[in-house]
């Protein structure tokens, strides 16, 4: 069973959160500067990598805070996890 | 190809069952293919049997980094129905439900195709209207579609728990009773052996590690077998799609999560028909051998792990169990994975690419098991003429952009 550590509770079941997909996408400030193309790359085209990922978690049954957390999504190992505007650490091989 | 038949099975019978002759061959790899398939599972065997069929193209490989059908055509709970929503969605199921109709004939092989018919529930006001409107779209299209009343689907059904004081009570429900339940493994063994006998290359245990190309367009693939070259490659490898287009440069709007399941102990025949509930993600059939055969909703993050949380399995139960009390005695015997490639709209993606001669197949996430035969007739079409057929031209990567999207998540979501 997979648990998650989360930055402020700790190591806690992973029903306890939910999932808030990719980390780090940048949503452009100016909407009308954004060709179709870019639109459509920022709302639908995803990573999903096999192997390393930065994703978003919500602690939604316990402190209702997010964070991000690394995991290599083949073995869903959780390489790391980092409050909301900490960089993607390097160190999560 | 020596055709199945019941004289075949007579004279193997006095033979002891030792005469019969393999399915499909298993050849080394050419170094130069017309057209490439990677991916073994049920799309990508029906894709090359019909490239072979109706296209003449009979000098191509389907590769398998595993097993045939080893990947979710084998692992999924078997559901075919073709009541979605959209016309372009109900056209291109409703294609393959016609298919699956005549398949065991066409490929010579039982697909044990059983309409038994598919029943969706409704347990609130919303489930109702919802249902309702798609019972109208399905039938200005042309699909069977009833409406059950909460009465008619305890005549229908009488296992169901019809009381009103549940968490979930049953409000009515739609009954497509062309739909139904067929044989996973079937489905890919008999087009892998139809494709074969047309002298189609199947070739397991050779993963593709890498697309070649030159000038914008493919020339091959770089495999655990060595360089197979080739004009054109369809990418058919559901889960893993992202990263099959990954080697090729392209990003792809999708996401691979895994999709549970689970059997029970076999019990003797109780439940004659699929029951399915997108509210309450549960759905359930009685499997030839007699297990409940039973699917949850995606896990809801991503991953290639070929198995899921455990609470994920459990609110499935809790589901399973309100809606049968009586299941609740039956002990579970199996669990697994599968990983599902979920699209935005949750609807697929079948279409060429930016690179030419490479085109892809994927997207079909919890849903496509019962679009296999449609699904590799029109793609076949897609890489032999370079364009898409009529009823695949609206499932292409570029609605993305557009924003001409087919949203299928009322009607495909996490039911099947
Ligand atoms: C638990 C579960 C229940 C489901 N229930 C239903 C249902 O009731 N009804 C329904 O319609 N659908 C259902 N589905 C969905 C359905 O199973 C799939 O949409 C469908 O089977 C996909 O078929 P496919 O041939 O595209 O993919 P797959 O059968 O997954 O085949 C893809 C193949 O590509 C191979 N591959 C991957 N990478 C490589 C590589 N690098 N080189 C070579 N080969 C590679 C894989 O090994 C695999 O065999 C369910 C899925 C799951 C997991
Ligand atoms: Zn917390």
């Amino acid at each position: 069973m997979l648990t998650i550590p989360c930055p402020w509770c700790g190591e806690r079941d992973v029903h306890e959160f939910r999932s808030g997909g990719e980390a780090h996408l940048k949503r452009e400030r100016r909407a009308d500067a954004l060709s179709d193309a870019e639109w459509a790359d920022f709302l639908f085209l995803r990573a999903n990598p096999k192997g390393e990922h930065a994703e978003r978690w919500y602690h939604v049954h316990g402190c209702r805070r997010w964070f991000n957390a690394v995991r290599n999504t083949h073995t869903d190992t959780i390489l790391a996890v980092y409050k909301p505007g900490e960089a993607k650490p390097e160190a999560a091989q | 190809m020596r055709r199945y038949s019941i004289f075949a099975l007579a004279r193997n019978a006095l033979g002891y069952h030792e005469g019969w002759e393999r399915a499909w061959r298993s050849p080394e790899p050419k170094p130069d293919y017309d057209a490439i398939i990677v991916g073994g599972g049920g799309h990508g065997l029906a894709t090359a049997y019909y490239l072979a069929k109706e296209h003449g193209l009979t000098n191509i490989a389907v590769l398998e980094k595993g097993w045939l059908g080893g990947g979710n055509t084998g692992r999924n709970t078997t559901i075919v129905r073709s009541n979605y929503l959209w016309d372009e969605s109900a056209a291109l199921y409703e294609h393959s439900l016609k298919i699956w109709e005549g398949l065991s004939q066409e490929l010579n092989y039982n697909v044990m195709f059983s309409q038994r018919g598919v029943m969706n529930l409704a347990h609130n006001l919303h489930d109702l209207r919802e249902l309702k409107r798609r019972a109208h779209a399905n039938r200005l299209n042309g699909i069977d579609c009833d409406f059950l009343s909460r009465e008619q689907v305890g005549e229908y059904c009488p296992l169901i728990n019809l009381s009103p004081d549940i968490r979930h009570p049953v409000l009515g429900a739609t009954l497509q009773r062309r739909g139904g339940v067929a044989r996973h493994d079937a489905v890919a063994w008999g087009f892998a052996r139809a494709a074969d006998a047309r002298g189609v290359d199947i070739i397991q245990n050779c993963e593709v590690t890498g697309i070649m190309r030159e000038g914008g367009r493919v020339t091959g693939v770089e495999t655990s077998r060595g360089t197979i070259r080739a004009k054109k490659i369809g990418l058919v490898t559901a889960g893993h799609s992202s990263v099959l287009a990954g080697m090729a440069g392209i990003r792809l709007p999708v996401e691979s999560h895994p999709l549970q399941a689970l059997v029970s102990e076999p019990v003797k025949p109780i439940l004659d028909t699929v029951v399915m509930s997108n509210t309450v993600h549960a759905y359930v059939s009685q499997s030839d051998k007699g297990e409940m055969v039973i699917g949850a909703g995606i896990d809801p993050y991503v991953s290639y792990s070929q198995r899921g949380g455990f609470n994920v399995v459990q609110d499935t139960l809790h589901a399973i169990v309100e809606m049968f009390p009586m299941f609740s005695r039956l002990r579970m015997l199996r669990q697994w994975g599968g990983i599902v490639d979920t699209c935005p709209d949750a609807s697929p993606i079948l279409s060429k690419t930016p690179i030419e001669g490479l085109y892809i197949n994927c997207g079909w996430g919890t849903g496509g098991f019962k679009a296999t035969p449609g699904s590799g007739h029109v793609f076949a079409h897609t890489i032999a003429r370079d364009e898409p057929h009529t009823l695949n031209a609206p499932f292409s990567l570029e609605r993305f952009t557009t924003g001409r999207l087919v949203d299928e998540h009322g009607a495909a979501a996490v039911a099947h």
